[in-house]
């Protein structure tokens, strides 16, 4: 029983920067955008995250400094791949590339250093119950917040006037423009959330996961992420489902070589790629007549006046 | 075309020792580095022993370094332009090097290359290492005395006969003191990835393990074990600040010495292409102060390591029992001989895993 506790709650801590970051890209993209900048603005928000607990003490302000950060980096991004219309997956790997190195540079005086980790909740009477005590009432608090943030951006997309806007920027961004919506107005909007989860899921890994900071420390997360939406085929429950599970399998594979399973750990730690290009196939072959993908994704939209 | 070849390089040896006389002219020296310098693990530690030579000989040489260099076809490059920099004596850090050092070496026969942990050499490219499993024996002793459930966690990184090799003298150590002790063993196929090793180090001690060994580069499974509780090891550098309760000791890389003889070499002239496998006695790692253990434990770790330090024993000490039961070959005499370490696929008996790809 203890086991199974303790196996759902790195589930949890696992999946959680894969879920926050995967939420910020999913609104990225269903405004029509593909910001493959993840991984970049994930580092770079560890490295400021870390240095803002760091001088102040305060994991809150860390987490500011680390939503901060990645929606400055994702402004880089919006700038030239909206505002100059650039390519949108060359920006993205030029932001992650630009990203790995800038981190570096902001992190390199904090090397060697720790902090307090993000504490955990502690309700009396109820974090003690066993088996679903720590899960639901002892986790910190990002993984409450990750929760509530896929929550509310379900509700966004599908239950306010706002999200319906922004999803038509994403399927149509020529009619969305000739009914007067700010089409690049709400795709910045949509790419700077993205950057601010991005930064926020980073500044998740020096914050609660592994109080220190280590150049390069998020080691591709920010691409599981991308994998994540496409896995999630742009929809906010079904991402829910591919973060825990990806988590799961994360953390499966490493109790099962514990225990002994015959099953190579290389073969289980590709196991999630090997899930996520199997629901590609899936997916393109159960609709006929076009992919679940927003319509518009990736592609340059320059208003004519 | 090879006598002009020859002048040329005569040519240059000669440059080489007239600069060499002018006391403005310092030899310079590059060194290759695959992680960032603030890894706190592997590259930290070379170029902790890289300070050590600028400190020593600094007033002789004049030192380079390129961090962060992928293994593979980037690493020729960067080799590369570290000779058309100038710099005559080249160390390369890293086992993926090997093939791009070799080739660059014999593109340019009077640059002297070093590379760590391979071993391919030429008559201008050396190869050194450390004989890592010492320590891990010391560890093995350390940890059987101090784990109360009799599970040890491991986390390797890839099955390689470096890692291999140390899991054995681990085992082979703590058998000596509890002889059902049981090793756990978790492969993270990465030598870097923080909350991954954090991950395999949570499973491990979910699994019973009280006592964590990682072959992995980040303190993020010390950090893992201090949060529990728990004791660990640590892994190349120091890591005691991410568990002032919690580390044992750690098998302290300490190439200083090294780097500075060699490049002392280099600068007499009396450098030549050696293979260097340097354990306890030849100062190329060291042991963190043991702590977190009381008297009786220190003194048998103290003791263990000044019996290898003198030759006087060895982890692999014959008879060696393979996984299957069968005696292992013993070339050696005594003990296994280097190159059945070197080459080191098999588990020892006691370890009930398999071990990947057997």
């Amino acid at each position: 029983m203890e086991l199974v506790e303790a196996i759902i709650l790195s589930v949890l801590a696992a999946s959680t920067p894969l879920l926050i970051a995967a939420t910020g890209e999913l609104v990225t993209e269903r405004s029509g955008v593909l910001n493959l900048g993840v991984e970049g603005m994930m580092i770079v928000g560890a490295a400021c995250g870390f240095a803002g607990a760091w001088l102040t003490g305060s994991i809150f302000i860390g987490a500011l400094f680390g939503m901060v950060a990645g929606t400055l980096m994702s402004l880089i991004f919006a700038l030239m791949a909206l505002g100059l219309a650039v390519n949108q997956v060359a920006t993205g790997l030029a932001l992650t590339i630009f990203g790995i190195g800038l981190s570096g540079l902001i992190g390199a005086g904090f090397v060697g250093e720790r902090i307090t980790p993000a504490a955990h909740l502690a309700i009396p009477g109820l974090t003690e119950i066993p088996l679903i005590g720590r899960v639901l009432f002892g986790e910190d608090a990002f993984v409450y917040f990750s929760i509530v943030l896929i929550i509310g951006v379900w509700w966004f997309l599908y239950r306010t006037r706002a999200g319906l806007i922004l999803r038509a920027c994403g399927d149509n961004h020529v009619s969305a423009h000739a009914l007067g919506y700010p089409v690049l107005r709400i795709r910045t909007f949509a790419v700077m959330f993205g950057g601010a989860c991005a930064g926020l899921a980073g500044a998740y890994l020096p914050l609660a996961y592994t109080p220190f900071f280590i150049p390069g420390m998020t080691a591709g997360r920010g691409w599981i992420a991308l994998a994540l939406v496409v896995f999630a085929s742009w929809r906010p429950g079904r991402l829910v489902v591919g973060a825990y599970l990806f988590g799961a399998v994360t953390i499966l594979q490493l109790h099962a070589q514990g225990w002994g399973v015959g099953i190579p750990s290389q073969f289980m730690s590709a196991l999630p790629y090997l899930a996520t290009v199997i629901v590609l196939v899936l997916l393109s072959r159960a609709r006929t007549g076009g992919s679940t993908a927003p319509a518009a994704l990736g592609t340059v939209f320059v208003p004519d006046r | 075309m090879r006598k002009s070849l020859l002048a040329l390089a005569t040519g240059l040896l000669l440059a080489g020792s007239v600069s060499a006389a002018s006391a403005a002219d310092k030899l310079k020296v590059g060194f290759i580095y695959l992680g960032p310098i603030g890894d706190l693990g592997w590259t930290y530690q070379h170029d902790q022993g890289r300070l050590a030579l600028e400190k020593e000989l600094g007033d002789k040489i004049e030192v380079t370094y390129l961090e962060k260099v992928p293994e593979g076809p980037d690493a020729e490059r960067a080799i590369e332009q570290l000779v058309r920099a100038g710099n005559k004596l080249i160390f390369t850090t890293s086992f993926g090097y090997m093939d791009p050092t070799l080739k660059v070496a014999k593109k340019y026969p009077n640059v002297h290359f070093e590379h760590a942990t391979g071993y391919k050499r030429n008559a201008n490219m050396s190869t050194y290492s450390s004989k890592w499993y010492q320590g891990r024996y010391i560890q093995g002793l350390i940890a059987a005395k101090m784990s109360k459930s009799g599970v040890l966690g491991y986390i390797g990184s890839f099955p390689i006969p470096e890692v291999v090799s140390g899991i054995n003298a681990t085992i082979l150590a703590a058998q000596t003191i509890n002889p059902n002790i049981k090793v756990k063993i978790i492969w993270a196929n990465t030598w870097f990835d923080p909350p991954k090793e954090a991950d395999a180090a949570k499973a491990l001690i979910d699994q019973g393990a009280d006592v964590i060994m990682q072959h992995t580069d980040s303190p993020a499974a010390m950090q893992i074990a201090s949060e529990r509780g728990k004791l660990a090891f640590g892994q190349d550098s120091e890591m005691i600040k991410f568990g002032p309760k919690t580390q044992l000791t750690s098998i302290l890389d300490t190439w200083g010495p090294y780097y500075i003889a060699r490049v002392k070499a280099e600068l007499d002239g009396t450098w030549k292409s050696e293979d260097t496998w340097g354990g306890l006695d030849s100062h190329m790692f060291a042991m963190a102060p043991y702590t977190n253990m009381p008297d009786d434990v220190k003194k048998i770790a103290e003791d263990a390591q000044a019996a290898i330090t003198a030759g006087k024993l060895h982890p692999f000490k014959c008879p060696v029992i393979g996984q299957d039961g069968k005696e292992i070959e013993c070339k050696g005499g005594a003990n296994l001989d280097d190159g059945q370490i070197l080459g080191m696929n098999f588990y020892v008996k006691g370890i009930d895993d398999k071990l990947p790809g057997k």
